[in-house]
């Protein structure tokens, strides 16, 4: 236990806010990948409340703390806690998914501040954060790398290829975090493509596991600063997650990989949220 | 010469394209700390090993993983890095291909990759090992510049352009020895402007890569039989010079385009475009792969076998000649 009991429930609090948002822009915008980006919001949350170094003000800064998803269909749930944070204002969310808009689905980071990585199609996050992650070694700086990646997105080759070299070059300073809610589109990935036993994986290939609870504050929080204190290997993260968390019809089921809400269903989803 | 470099190419008569783009990287590495060179386990293949020799730790090998490489590139370019990437063309264009589009192009990343054993130029290794689609991929990226120089020097002058050019950069070179088109690397490059290696009034022949040479030498066959033809070094497919196309159109009316390729998609096809979109009458002919599997065999037997070689030129140059189109003079009422 790294919290005390009111940042506890500030993150907790914040994490419901960030799930409304979710909820309320999927139901103006008419769809988006909501099961996945409700799954990821704790880790969002933990990162972009207490210890992210960014300033919203000045989003190119040099010296910032890096994130990218990875798992860039969560865009939705990014956008989300980007305005929260005060990149833009929520207001700007209005026209997610509309013509024109710098908003879709996977968000682009030359369209949307904050962004470090347009991402979307999978495999691609994990090779980007080497680079920076490098780089930023090379260059003498303490600022972090985080990626958050899918778990479905784990059965491609390329995360591996970047597994494998950020291994070999025990990038220190990069932390993945991979969402496991144990579903893709078509269904339980263990049913689809079996990735288990996924820790042994990363620990053969050299990185730092920690295993959690992604919905418990203080078990995120706490492997988060495991992470940071890491100086030999990069580490990761293996959060386990609900899909569709908070919103209760949502929750464990594939079908909500994507979807969009009507007035009654998004009511019901923000009941569910409340109730949490 | 480009500007401000002081190195001399002169062993571009004895070395490979791609040792002079070694030699080149590492003195350009030399003037500017932010180049970090970038391989998947061909180091010594591309040549691209020669920059570590002299910085070793801005040299970054990833073993055989070459998305992975395109991706840590983009991450490097983001934090101010001027990455140079080199693998076989192959790989570059065709594994990769939606690494670079999306990890460099859409991003709009300062990456330079510099593909080697371009074309059929790899000859014996076969077709896994050819790369005859590279410019067509490479071409439509949006922002993505693609340049085939055509010889040792052009290789110098057109790797110091590119690291001078902001934003990515696709640029193909061959695998082994070629006889230098050029005398020297002095000579004006800019990326986008065709150099005329050869005037002439009857026939215009566009090329690009090692295939330069190959419309040279049969320019001058085609002299010795009274034709005056005009060989234009298109070192970038990408942007094209839209110019030295129309005013090969309006000058000769007839044009030839040779690569190192399959005609779709590639040098041929840009040039098509430019021709079509002008509204004004032109003869082509594309040479190179014509929708085909290369074969094995040695790269200048495979240059021969494709008609992409000085006879084979020649040999297309009269045919084109010999093709009759209408014969009106007036071109304001085409336009």
């Amino acid at each position: 236990m790294v919290l005390e009991a009111d940042e506890r429930q500030r993150l907790k609090q914040k994490a419901k806010e960030i799930r409304r948002v979710i909820v309320e822009v999927t139901y103006t915008c008419g769809g988006t990948h909501i099961g996945g980006a409700l799954s990821q919001t704790d880790v969002m949350v933990a990162l972009y409340y207490k210890y992210l170094k960014l300033d919203p003000q000045n989003p190119e800064w040099e010296d910032r703390d890096r994130f990218l998803l990875s798992k860039g269909h969560g865009g939705v749930g990014h956008a989300a806690v980007l305005a929260d944070v005060g990149f833009f204002p929520r207001a700007e969310l209005d026209d997610f998914n509309k013509t024109g808009s710098p908003f879709g689905m996977h968000l682009d980071r030359l369209k949307v501040k904050g962004v470090d990585a347009s991402t979307g199609s999978l495999g691609h996050g994990l090779g980007i954060a080497n680079g920076m992650a490098y780089g930023a070694r090379f260059l003498g700086k303490s600022w972090r790398t985080y990626v958050l990646l899918g778990d479905g997105e784990l059965n491609g080759g390329p995360t591996w290829e970047a597994a494998m070299a950020a291994g070999h070059f025990k990038l220190a300073n990069l932390t993945a975090i991979v969402d496991r809610n144990h579903l893709c589109i078509d269904g339980a990935t263990e049913d689809i493509m079996a990735l288990e036993p996924l820790p042994g994986k990363w620990e053969s290939f050299g990185w730092n596991t920690i295993e959690i609870d992604g919905h418990d504050f203080d078990q995120i929080c706490d492997a988060i600063e495991a992470a940071q204190q890491e100086t030999a290997r990069p580490t990761v993260i293996i959060a386990s997650t609900i899909k569709g968390k908070g919103v209760d019809f949502m929750e464990n089921q594939a079908s909500w990989h994507y979807g969009g809400l009507d007035e009654a269903m998004q009511e019901q989803a923000l009941a569910a949220l409340e109730k949490e | 010469m480009a500007k401000g470099l002081t190195w001399t190419v002169a062993d571009a008569d004895h070395m490979t394209q791609a040792e002079i783009y070694g030699e080149v990287l590492t003195q350009l590495g030399a003037q500017n700390e932010k180049i970090i060179a970038l391989t998947a386990d061909l180091a010594g293949s591309t040549k691209i090993g020669r920059f570590q020799k002299d910085f070793p730790d801005r040299f970054v090998n990833l073993g055989v993983a070459e998305m992975n490489m395109m991706g840590m590139a983009s991450g490097l370019a983001s934090v101010g890095f001027i990455p140079v990437v080199s693998t076989f063309a192959v790989f570059a264009s065709l594994r990769c291909a939606e690494f670079v589009r999306t990890d460099i192009c859409y991003q709009n990343r300062n990456v330079k990759i510099i593909a080697t054993h371009s074309g059929t130029s790899f000859g014996q290794a076969g077709t896994t090992h050819h790369c005859t689609e590279d410019l067509a991929v490479m071409r439509s990226f949006a922002g993505m510049k693609v340049i085939a120089p055509a010889d040792s020097y052009e290789t110098a002058n057109a790797l110091a352009a590119a690291i001078e050019a902001e934003g990515p950069v696709y640029m193909r070179i061959g695998r082994s020895f070629e006889p230098p088109l050029h005398k020297s690397a002095d000579f004006d490059f800019e990326i986008g402007k065709a150099i005329q290696i050869h005037e002439g009034t009857d026939i215009t022949v566009i090329a690009c890569g090692r295939t330069v040479l190959s419309a040279l030498e049969a320019a001058e066959i085609a002299q010795q039989q009274g034709l005056s033809v005009r060989v234009l070094d298109m070192h970038t497919i990408k942007p094209i010079d839209t110019d030295a196309v129309l005013q090969a159109v309006g000058d000769t009316r007839r044009i030839i385009t040779v690569e190192d390729h399959n005609v779709i998609g590639g040098l041929g096809s840009a040039v098509a475009e430019v021709i079509a979109a002008s509204g004004k009458g032109c003869v082509l002919r594309k040479l190179g792969l014509q929708d085909q599997f290369s074969i094995v065999g040695y790269p200048e037997d495979l240059l021969h076998r494709y008609g992409i070689d000085g006879d084979g030129i020649a040999e297309a140059i009269q045919q084109v000649m010999k093709t009759d189109f209408e014969a009106d003079e007036d071109w304001e009422d085409e336009v």
